[in-house]
């Protein structure tokens, strides 16, 4: 319970909030970091969801909400998705700003009626009358063993949907700026986060209450050879793929998406048209992928910059796989790599 | 048939052949009665016209709501301005009430997205709902932000019978129960779910039942009464006011029309059950019962058919002369700040329309 003493010391220099102090984070600390920052900004920020209130959720992203908000703003639900995102369109339309928790996006389906059918569309219908200022949490994503159903990543599906943004940080800096910014947003976010790294790195953060901005790539390293471009957890491979290029001498810019909806498409374009060339790289099933869909943009406005075909680095176009097999379907930083230099070679 | 311990069981003020039940309660008094009369006749006025509108390919696919009228205004009478309703599709008579204009609904019918943009005390009430029970769900949270706030108000939510097979009913039914929430829940059994009957929607002998399950009151009321409707949607609403919880009330009912104008009934059902259940519609009722209670005379009635007739033809008139929304619309109001992908996109569908000759 290490993680739980660190996160109630957080807590406690919290009041009053200090923004001067560097706090040395994991994600999953900024994550909840974020939360506290939030719900005290803000009277209307409420949490829900499964086991979220007393146990402080399942990978503890709500500890010591509960005790510092109370059950009436930390609120724990009964064992019903559909339910979780449907209170929160009804909390949402009342001007509050819910920030609900799906335990894992294998859970998340149940709630895509609530998604496509009221939230992504309730400003719309009400011609402004009506709003959605929800935040939909999941941890997604595998490479951490976890039993079936724990490990997808099926963040096109809501990539698909008109009216909605889906953000996913790939750090603990961008999960802090990015989560406080989805709370704030006035229409409906979904907010993946890729739980293989919810404890990989630690950052320093002030937790200062800044957001990041949504809508926008993130370039985390400028290069003039390729444009490496890729979201959440893969970000870390295809840092480690842009080292191992280095090393051969070559040069790749490095781009975290951020938000996959709405794409931030001029910063992927601008890239591309320098280098002339591009990988991109999603952990996720390759059919109908949001790589496609940056695929398809790129060629169509920077044609004429590209020196080779677009490649992907994607998971197979199979249910992900139990754990035994996990190890096949994720790709590794020297995947990425191969895929780099084949674009590279073509001439 | 008892499933519940509360004063509401198949609850009848006024009967089928327009005689009172024993007696009728305080709360329904003669002002309302004619209030409710006056609403019903207004309604299925409007209900009549626009679905010749449609037959006429004036109006877009209709679902009428023939020989529900006095449940749309038993809620409407009895809700509060500062309460949130969130309909269904047959809802017409309540928002009615609510001071939603009958030229607006059928705006809504007809395909425009601005008939959603209620004000006054519709301001906060939540537009019709398509996808079959999600509007419950919806109504558990509007009641649990009240209930969070501590205000002295519920949300009331209408669904069909049809939709009380859905997980959003027990899901949000059983929220409502652990919660306390103030919310009403009224179901129009009005028998079909297009063409499927109640009694192979559920084993359930009556919807009122489910509530059981919940930990929360439920009881069935006459549907077609519009006293009975009004009474208990009331007392509903005071219960939820004082904190003490949700309601489900079952207004057993009859859908006299088709599903919606894309549907035929007499395809899935007989004439005679038809006919033996316009013997029970509510206005003819609340009609007899007025006049032997010497509360309405023929002048009344012919004045009141003229005004309702009058009423409508103005709203047709507004209907139809209301230009279709700009094509900009459907872009400016998806997000707060529109995304340059969007902006891109609006801007290709102008120029469309200006390829289109504007039309």
């Amino acid at each position: 319970m290490g993680m739980h003493e660190k996160i109630a010391d957080l807590n406690q220099k919290h009041k009053p909030v200090d923004t001067k102090t560097p706090h040395v984070v994991t994600m999953i600390e900024a994550i909840n970091m974020a939360l506290h920052r939030a719900m005290d900004a803000d009277p209307n920020v409420v949490v829900l969801g499964e086991d979220v209130a007393t146990n402080g959720g399942v990978f503890r992203a709500t500890v010591g909400l509960k005790d510092r908000f109370g059950h009436k703003r930390v609120m724990d639900t009964p064992l019903a998705e559909t339910l979780i995102a449907g209170i929160s369109v009804g909390m949402a339309a009342q001007q509050l700003r819910p920030v609900a928790e799906i335990q894992f996006m294998g859970f998340i389906y149940a709630t895509m009626e609530h998604i496509v059918s009221h939230a992504a569309r309730l400003r719309n219908r009400t011609r402004g009358r009506l709003t959605c200022p929800m935040v939909l949490r999941a941890p997604y994503g595998g490479g951490i063993h976890a039993p079936e159903h724990h490990s997808e990543s099926t963040e096109a599906l809501f990539a698909h949907i008109p009216g909605i943004r889906v953000v996913i940080p790939s750090s603990p800096t961008r999960a802090y700026g990015l989560l406080l910014s989805a709370i704030e947003d006035p229409d409906p976010v979904i907010f993946l986060e890729p739980k293989r790294i919810y404890r990989m790195v630690k950052q320093e953060i002030y937790d200062d209450g800044v957001g990041l901005p949504l809508d926008t790539c993130y370039t985390l390293r400028q290069g003039e050879h390729i444009t490496l471009i890729s979201w959440g957890a893969m970000v870390h491979e295809t840092l480690q793929a842009a080292d191992k290029l280095h090393q051969q001498g070559v040069s790749a810019e490095v781009i975290d998406v951020a938000t996959i909806s709405p794409l931030d498409i001029d910063t992927l374009v601008a890239s591309v048209q320098k280098t002339g060339r591009c990988v991109i790289i999603q952990e996720a099933a390759r059919h109908c992928g949001v790589a496609a869909e940056i695929c398809a943009a790129i060629q169509e406005q920077a044609f004429h910059s590209l020196q080779a075909p677009i490649a992907r680095v994607t998971g197979f176009d199979t249910p992900m796989p139990y754990l035994q097999r996990e190890n096949v379907y994720m790709n590794s930083a020297s995947d990425i790599v191969d895929a780099a230099i084949h674009t590279l070679e073509v001439a | 048939m008892q499933y519940t311990k509360t004063p509401y069981q198949q609850k009848q003020m006024i009967d089928a052949n327009g005689a009172v039940v024993g007696s009728l309660p305080e709360s329904v008094s003669d002002e309302l009665l004619l209030k409710s009369y006056r609403t019903m006749v207004m309604i299925r006025t409007f209900d009549q016209r626009v679905v010749a509108l449609q037959r006429t390919g004036q109006m877009g696919t209709y679902a009428s709501c023939l020989g529900q009228e006095a449940i749309g205004t038993g809620i409407g009478l009895a809700l509060k301005k500062d309460d949130v309703f969130l309909p269904y599709y047959r809802d017409q008579a309540t928002q009615y009430l609510r001071d939603i204009p009958l030229h607006q609904q059928m705006q809504y019918w007809g395909g425009n997205e601005w008939a959603n943009h209620f004000s006054g005390i519709a301001q906060q009430d939540f537009p019709n709902c398509v996808p079959i029970a999600t509007q419950v769900t919806h109504a558990a949270g509007v009641a649990s932000a009240m209930k969070i706030r501590g205000e002295k108000r519920c949300s009331l939510v209408t669904c069909g019978e049809g939709a009380t097979s859905r997980g959003d009913f027990y899901e949000a039914m059983n929220l409502v129960g652990v919660w306390q929430l103030p919310m009403v829940m009224v179901v129009n059994n009005n028998q079909w779910a297009i063409s499927v009957p109640r009694n192979i929607q559920t084993g359930a002998e009556t919807i009122a039942q489910k509530a059981v399950a919940a930990g929360i009151e439920g009881f069935q009321v006459d549907g077609n009464d519009v006293c009975a409707v009004y009474d208990a949607v009331r007392y509903a609403v005071n219960k939820a006011h004082s904190g003490k919880g949700g309601t489900l009330i079952e207004a057993v009912s009859y859908r006299l029309g088709d599903h919606t104008t894309a549907d035929d009934a007499t395809r899935y059902r007989s004439h005679e059950e038809v006919n033996e259940a316009w013997k029970r519609e509510p206005i003819k009722r609340l009609q007899t019962y007025l006049h032997a209670s010497d509360l309405w005379d023929e002048d009344q009635e012919q004045a009141l058919q003229e005004h309702c007739k009058q009423e409508v033809e103005q709203a047709v008139k507004t209907y139809l002369s209301q230009p279709a929304q700009p094509v900009a619309d459907l872009f400016d109001y998806l997000f707060e700040e529109t995304p340059a992908h969007l902006a891109l996109q609006k801007q290709r569908a102008l120029e469309k329309m200006a390829r289109l000759g504007g039309k």
